[in-house]
């Protein structure tokens, strides 16, 4: 938008307005509460001009002018409604309506149409038009994208946002004047990241996506604004929920009120990967293992099993029998249950999940200046971002938009060091292209060791070219460092401390899945408490669990997996992950290991367990997640699955199966008795019904032990870092954490940091069951998504 | 090389003293397809990349422009004028002429790939109408019987 804070006076419809100089007539007007209609405009897209629909008489001009391309002047005296005004916008629509299949009773649009509301607004229902409209059949272009000619109304919004905001390009124009026509790149279909942008962003029903086309009416569904379960970033997003036979099922994800701090993008993950909610293979009851096959149970056989189990282990090998496992999908408030659960229920410290950043060791680097790490939010505006590995365009998505916005609108400068070429490089004033083992090298060479340059020096980049990128850095201000997995440990130090010498400088560092951080923050490290709380400083946390904590580190994933196949370990918890697959364990090799796992499919790891929970994912339950950038946001259920439960109601069961009060856990209503009752459906407990009128009245409820309200309390008391405001998270926003290590990162093993380079297309196990996902892939077989493991 | 040496030469030449590459996408078609004769798609690739554009952004501009053709046309292509000057002086009873005399109707091209046939906007010989453009002459003051004239000449010198 625009910088410029000199205002500029003008009259629009007789009131007295402002705006800053260089500001667009129809934005001024909109923020003086003045709504020009507008088909074509698009805030941060080119300018079009292409519809007419924002005429406005201003005096002086001949002619109506556009609102959408006159910028604001001194003095301006403008007419935004009169007969001339009403009627020229009138002749618009009736024109657009010339060939409009007006087929609103089965179209997408219908309900929310820009075309419909200004048909309704103008009144140009008639036509004086004879001729037959131009028809044409619908078309599929890719798995994702539907074009309906049509109704298609030429505003260019998609060839725009295709273009300018994801630097794809993939949608044009062809022929002119009444027979243009948006074209896809390939002829007849489409090759493009699948970011259904286009789809979002178009005002009518021309452009629709595969995973919402035909299928219900925007008025059919609820809308539920939550967080995106894929990748690291957290988009923020609204699902459109509708009743299924078996609870509720999401039809729809989106995010146009822009709420949040990804805006209007979300990629085709967020977008459209949420058909593994209702995927067939979902687990629906419980699993145990009798006679050596996993056969379905009862809840109550289930929980009675590994509680028996769980208890007779605990008193033979006391902590050390057991190994869990967290998830980097799970709510922080699951991870921190799950982490207290180990530590003060099973007594053990053998706790670790799938890491994919090396974020212990950031915490550490930047202890004592938790304002240096960078929020998403601060790649919108910062001036300068130095990148140091990973792919964004593929693994971050909304930071490579974050990126290019900020490039194309603020001419951000953008410094990339990477060993691939990467697609952002064309947004990028220097790439040091650098061989694969060649980032502990650059930072070296960043921190004036000349000496390495000649070995980081090759045929994409030579010498002088990275002398020159390392003079460019020195300069700049503001600077936000981000990087990838590529850099840990000792380098990453290196590289916050090089960092600090730029005035205003900020970090990030980019961990993959949805929450790799809260579970790192929520302390899932065999040597970390949470908040990167070092064992030796379990103070607070003993004193709150009311438990002695176990002293030593425990086994980290690796050694916890190797245990549990040489036989040494005689219980396993897997929440939300698939070590197995990680570790390519065949069924089989375990040895003597009571294997409990909470999933949503037979993954390979639970296709291994004595006991099976079925649970539901993060689009089905309440908390927080904390993205790779350290922004908190609340997470909110929208898809219902009948016979799963959240992860966090299940790691309370078994608690209490085993003896243990839950209140001891989870700080509920306090003195109040459980209602261990149904949580979901007609005849779900009193608590709930409680519950919801205590919602309804604006009181947080926390009278049951599955609120995890209740857990956020405790972890604001007690976890470094998350002393953030409630009022701003509940109000649906995105709150700051502060990464506030106090000692030396965790036990430092390269090889557990596995990150998911995932693309796109891929997202774990969650991607393996979305159809969407794996269409996507098909369609775009052999072109560069390699088949990968699903180890989340 | 889609295109000869000489004008991909001319091209590498020209394009500096445009301000960027893209604006000098709309003389560097023309070149091509009077080279070609059409605009094929090895000619779009080499178009594409020579300007750094997508080919789909080459194609937009072709199927803007009516002169811009992605399939080939007669040796001679009569464009006949019958817009609001040409058509008050008789330039629909020229195209029906021609449609009747070489057995065509628009945009389409004789079995001997001598003729193709357009009947076109105006094409700035207003004060001479009705007129014809013909590859890039013109003739004009027509009259059906000049016409077939205009033809035969062109049919001779093929
Ligand atoms: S889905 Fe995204 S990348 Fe594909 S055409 Fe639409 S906007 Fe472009
Ligand atoms: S498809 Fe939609 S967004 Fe694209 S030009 Fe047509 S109406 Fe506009
Ligand atoms: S960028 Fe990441 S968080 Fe955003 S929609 Fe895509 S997968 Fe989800
Ligand atoms: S919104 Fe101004 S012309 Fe389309
Ligand atoms: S109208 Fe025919 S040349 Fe102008």
């Amino acid at each position: 938008m625009v910088e410029n804070t000199q205002l500029v006076s003008l009259t629009v419809d007789g009131k007295k307005i402002s705006a800053p100089a260089g500001t667009l007539l129809i934005d001024a007007c909109k923020a003086s509460g003045i709504e020009i209609p507008s088909f074509c405009y698009y805030p941060g897209l080119s300018l079009q001009a292409a519809c007419r629909m924002c005429v406005v008489r201003i005096d002086k001009m001949p002619k109506l002018q556009t609102a959408c391309t006159v910028p604001v002047a001194e003095g301006m005296v403008v007419t935004s409604e009169s007969d001339e005004v009403r009627q020229a916008r009138k002749a618009t629509i009736e024109i657009l309506l010339g060939n409009h299949p007006l087929d609103c009773p089965v179209c997408d649009a219908g309900g929310e149409c820009e075309l419909q509301d200004m048909t309704f607004t103008y009144g140009a229902a008639e036509s004086r038009f004879m001729e037959a409209k131009a028809h044409k059949e619908e078309q599929q272009w890719s798995p994702v994208v539907f074009f309906d000619r049509p109704r298609c109304i030429l505003c260019y919004r998609c060839v725009r946002v295709c273009g300018e905001v994801m630097d794809v390009w993939a949608l044009g124009v062809q022929n002119r004047g009444v027979n243009s026509v948006i074209a896809p790149n390939m002829g007849d279909h489409l090759e493009c990241e699948e970011c259904g942008q286009c789809i979002d962003i178009c005002p009518v029903g021309a452009l629709t996506s595969g995973a919402y086309r035909y299928k219900t009416r925007p008025w059919e569904m609820n809308h539920v604004g939550t967080v995106c379960t894929h990748c690291g970033d957290g988009c923020k997003t609204t699902l459109g929920v509708r009743r299924a036979d078996n609870g509720m099922e999401i039809v729809r994800g989106d995010n146009r009120d822009k709420s949040g701090i990804n805006g209007d993008f979300l990629c085709i993950k967020g977008r459209y990967a949420f058909d593994f909610q209702q995927h067939p293979d979902r687990l629906k009851q419980p699993l145990v293992r009798k006679d050596g096959k996993l056969k379905p149970a009862t809840w109550d056989e289930a929980f009675d099993t590994i509680a028996k189990r769980f208890n007779a282990i605990r008193e033979q090998h006391g902590g050390a029998g057991f190994g869990v496992i967290g998830s980097t999908r799970t709510t922080n408030e699951e991870n921190y249950l799950l982490q207290k659960f180990a530590r003060s229920v099973l007594g053990t410290n053998n706790i670790d999940h799938h890491r994919t950043a090396d974020y212990p060791a950031f915490a550490a680097a930047l202890a004592g200046k938790p304002e240096m790490a960078a929020s998403l939010r601060d790649f919108e505006k910062t001036p300068a971002i130095l990148l140091i590995g990973n792919d964004p365009t593929h693994q971050h998505p909304m930071l490579a938009t974050a990126i290019r916005n900020n490039v194309r609108l603020h001419g951000a400068k953008l410094f990339i060091v990477n060993h691939e070429g990467l697609k952002l490089r064309r947004q990028s004033k220097a790439y040091a292209h650098i061989p694969k083992d060649g980032y502990g090298k650059f930072i070296a060479f960043l921190g004036g060791d000349d000496a390495v340059a000649s070995a980081l020096a090759n045929g994409h980049t030579n010498r002088e070219q990275l002398m020159a990128m390392r003079e460019m850095l020195r300069g700049e201000h503001q600077l936000v460092i981000v990087f990838g997995a590529e850099v840990r440990g000792k380098d990453l130090e290196t590289l916050v401390k090089l960092g600090m010498s730029h005035t205003g400088v900020k970090f990030a560092c980019l961990g993959d899945y949805a929450n790799s951080r809260g579970a790192a923050d929520m302390g899932l490290y065999p040597d970390l408490l949470p908040g990167f709380t070092p064992l030796a400083d379990a103070g607070d946390f003993a004193a709150e669990y009311g438990a002695s904590l176990p002293k030593s580190a425990g086994m980290d994933l690796e050694k916890m997996v190797d245990a549990a196949k040489a036989g040494k370990l005689p219980a396993m918890f897997v929440v939300g992950a698939n070590p197995m697959a990680r570790y390519n364990v065949q069924l089989g090799e375990l040895k003597n290991c009571f294997l409990v796992v909470q999933d949503m499919f037979l993954t390979e790891t639970a296709a291994m367990a004595d006991v099976v929970l079925p649970a539901a994912n993060a689009y089905e339950k309440s908390g927080t997640m904390t993205n790779t950038y350290g922004d908190l946001q609340i997470v909110r259920p929208a898809g219902d699955f009948a016979g799963a439960k959240p992860d966090l109601e299940l790691i309370v069961r078994i608690a209490d199966r085993m003896g243990v009060a839950p209140q001891s856990l989870v700080p509920f209503g306090r003195g109040t008795r459980a209602d261990m009752g149904q949580s979901r459906g007609a005849q779900s407990g009193e608590a709930d019904r409680h519950a919801i009128w205590m919602v309804a009245q604006g009181i947080e409820p926390k009278v049951s032990p599955f609120d995890p309200q209740a857990l956020l309390d405790e972890i604001q008391r007690l976890v470094p870092g998350y002393g953030f405001s409630r009022l701003n998270l509940f109000a649906g926003n995105d709150v700051p954490t502060h990464t506030a290590g106090k000692g030396k990162g965790a036990h430092q093993d390269p090889e557990l940091i596995w990150p998911a380079n995932d693309t796109l297309f891929t997202s774990g196990t969650l991607g393996r069951y979305s159809n969407t996902l794996n269409s996507v892939v098909e369609a775009h077989e052999g072109k560069r998504y390699p088949t990968q493991v699903e180890t989340d | 090389m889609v295109i000869s040496e000489k004008l991909d030469r001319f091209f590498t030449e020209k394009m500096p003293e445009y301000p960027t590459k893209r604006s000098f996408l709309v003389p560097m078609l023309l070149y091509t397809q009077d080279e070609l004769g059409c605009l094929t798609d090895e000619a779009i690739a080499y178009l594409a990349k020579k300007t750094e554009l997508t080919e789909l952004e080459v194609r937009n501009v072709i199927s803007y422009y009516s002169m811009l053709r992605t399939k080939p046309m007669g040796k001679f292509h009569v464009q006949v004028c019958t817009n609001i000057s040409c058509q008050l002086r008789g330039g629909d009873e020229i195209y029906e002429h021609c449609k009747h005399k070489l057995g065509i109707g628009h945009k389409q091209t004789t079995a001997d790939g001598v003729f193709s046939l357009e009947e076109v906007e105006c094409i700035g010989a207003c004060s001479w109408a009705p007129a014809v453009q013909v590859n890039y002459d013109f003739h004009e003051n027509l009259t059906p019987g000049k016409m077939d004239k205009v033809l035969e000449d062109y049919r001779n010198r093929k």
